[in-house]
């Protein structure tokens, strides 16, 4: 499992901008909302917390084809399914790998961002910590998604429609801590539920995952 | 002792629905005329809302149906992840579509009932919200259908979807509760939004009965379409493989 996990890595970040992509991406994606809604700074930190989400799930949602797609195209996941690993196993060591790979960078970089759209003061930590306890959900999704088109020849855009609606609970929790946060109101509850959502989904989505992925190498 | 799973033979299937198609569809449009020709034209304006109040034959046998359409859709899932009977599969792909309109209209129907009642044609209430996002869950569903070539590799994946999807369709409807109220305390939409939501328990006799009669009516107007239209993939996949075949010899 350690192997595959630093073998993942290695790949991510020789192959080019395993690290960087996803990191450019919502820098860039940041600098559009402020030219698309304009440079008022009050506006700018009301809506803050949701850009940064929903720039963190973009982000997240772009690099999630390289997961599977490469290793299936060179025979590699077919070496792995019969690797004495479980399949399960594989899938969650993956979605690790994305996560270190697209999820940690934007965690880091997030509060940084939002000094850049102004967000107001309390709001640094809970955006930290919302987006630190989000991300490993949307990454274990997304592999779900990926999954699940594996097999297609072009798969992006349907895996987008795919992923995008079951990423909802997420956004909404997450975006609520954050935006709790900022406003200096009390993020217990939503803090919590989106806690549960991550350690449901990492629990039980590696076995749907995994499932679907027999029936895709079938 | 005959098993219902006799009726997973195709042939069988094919027989039965068969026989039963014609009932089926003539108890739908008697219950559908009956339900909405009386409810449009033989009850009583609502003494605030005026006679904006009867796209509720519509509008709640849509919503209705549009949710107990992804449940059958689960039931279906589950039955061929078990036991691998066709038919199962081929009725959940069958009853997608038909969700997904149902879905359409719900909301359709909703928004031009919103618009003089609500002053809007969209709120985000979360009854609305979750609707959306139930649509959003059908689409992904019906677009894997069509992507996937391999007709049980396709099974298996929508079926799996289906499953994973249901969780979190009503994990997104407790969501959109939590984030409702999070942005918009108290306001007066979403109050009256709640009350039509609950309209069973507050609808007079003289609204009700032609509405649950539309209720049946939607009902049994789903059951037929699924029919015919698994009907319509057994006989389509037939011929494929006699196509097949043919090619081949």
């Amino acid at each position: 499992m350690i192997a595959l996990l630093t073998r993942d890595l290695k790949l991510a970040v020789r192959a080019g901008g395993g690290f960087g992509l996803g990191l450019a991406f919502f820098l860039i994606l940041v600098a559009l909302v402020a030219f698309g809604v304009g440079p008022e700074s009050a506006l700018l930190a009301r809506i803050a917390p949701g850009i940064l989400w929903v720039g963190a799930l973009l982000a997240c949602l772009l690099s999630l084809d390289r997961i599977f797609a490469l290793d299936r195209e060179d025979g590699s996941l077919d070496l792995l399914a019969t690797a004495p690993l479980p399949m399960e196993g594989i899938v969650t060591v993956k979605a690790l790998a994305h996560w270190i790979t697209t999820g940690l960078p934007l965690v880091v970089a997030a509060p940084l961002l939002g000094l850049m759209l102004s967000l107001p003061g309390p709001g640094y930590l809970w955006l930290f910590l919302s987006l630190l306890l989000g991300t490993p959900a949307l990454s274990v999704l997304g592999t779900f998604g990926a999954a699940l088109t594996v097999g297609l020849k072009r798969g992006g855009l349907l895996m987008s429609l795919i992923v995008l609606p079951l990423y909802v609970p997420t956004l909404i929790f997450g975006a609520e801590v954050a935006r709790r946060g900022a406003g200096g109101l009390s993020v217990e509850v939503p803090l919590l539920l989106l806690a549960g959502i991550t350690c449901a989904t990492l629990a039980l989505l590696p076995f749907a995952s995994a499932a679907v992925l027999r029936v895709n190498l079938r | 002792m005959k098993s219902i799973w006799e009726y997973a033979n195709p042939k069988k299937f094919i027989e039965t629905s068969q026989a039963l198609l014609p009932w089926v569809t003539g108890l739908t449009v008697v219950c559908m005329v009956v339900g909405l020709v009386w409810g449009f034209f033989f009850t009583p304006d609502d003494y605030r809302q005026g006679s904006t109040v009867k796209i509720i034959y519509l509008h709640v046998p849509a919503a209705l149906m549009a949710i107990n359409a992804w449940f059958m859709m689960l039931l279906a899932s589950l039955i061929w992840l078990i036991r691998r009977h066709h038919v199962s599969a081929l009725a959940a792909r069958a009853a997608a579509p038909i969700g997904a309109v149902m879905t359409i209209i719900a909301l359709a129907t909703g928004a031009i009932w919103g618009q003089p009642m609500w002053g809007t044609w969209w709120v985000w209430d979360p009854r609305l919200t979750s609707f959306l996002i139930l649509f959003l869950f059908y689409l992904g569903y019906i677009a894997l259908w069509a992507a996937v070539e391999d007709d049980d590799t396709a099974a298996d994946l929508t079926s799996i979807l289906c499953i994973v999807g249901s969780v979190f369709a009503v994990l997104s409807r407790y969501a959109v509760h939590f984030w409702n109220q999070g942005l918009h305390q108290g306001a007066s939409v979403m109050r009256a939004g709640a009350l039509a939501g609950d309209t069973e328990e507050r609808v007079s006799n003289v609204f009700a009965v032609p509405l649950f009669i539309s209720m049946a009516g939607f009902v049994l107007f789903f059951v037929a379409l699924v029919l015919l239209r698994t009907q319509t993939e057994i006989r389509a996949r037939r011929m494929r493989a006699l196509m097949a075949r043919e090619r081949r010899g």
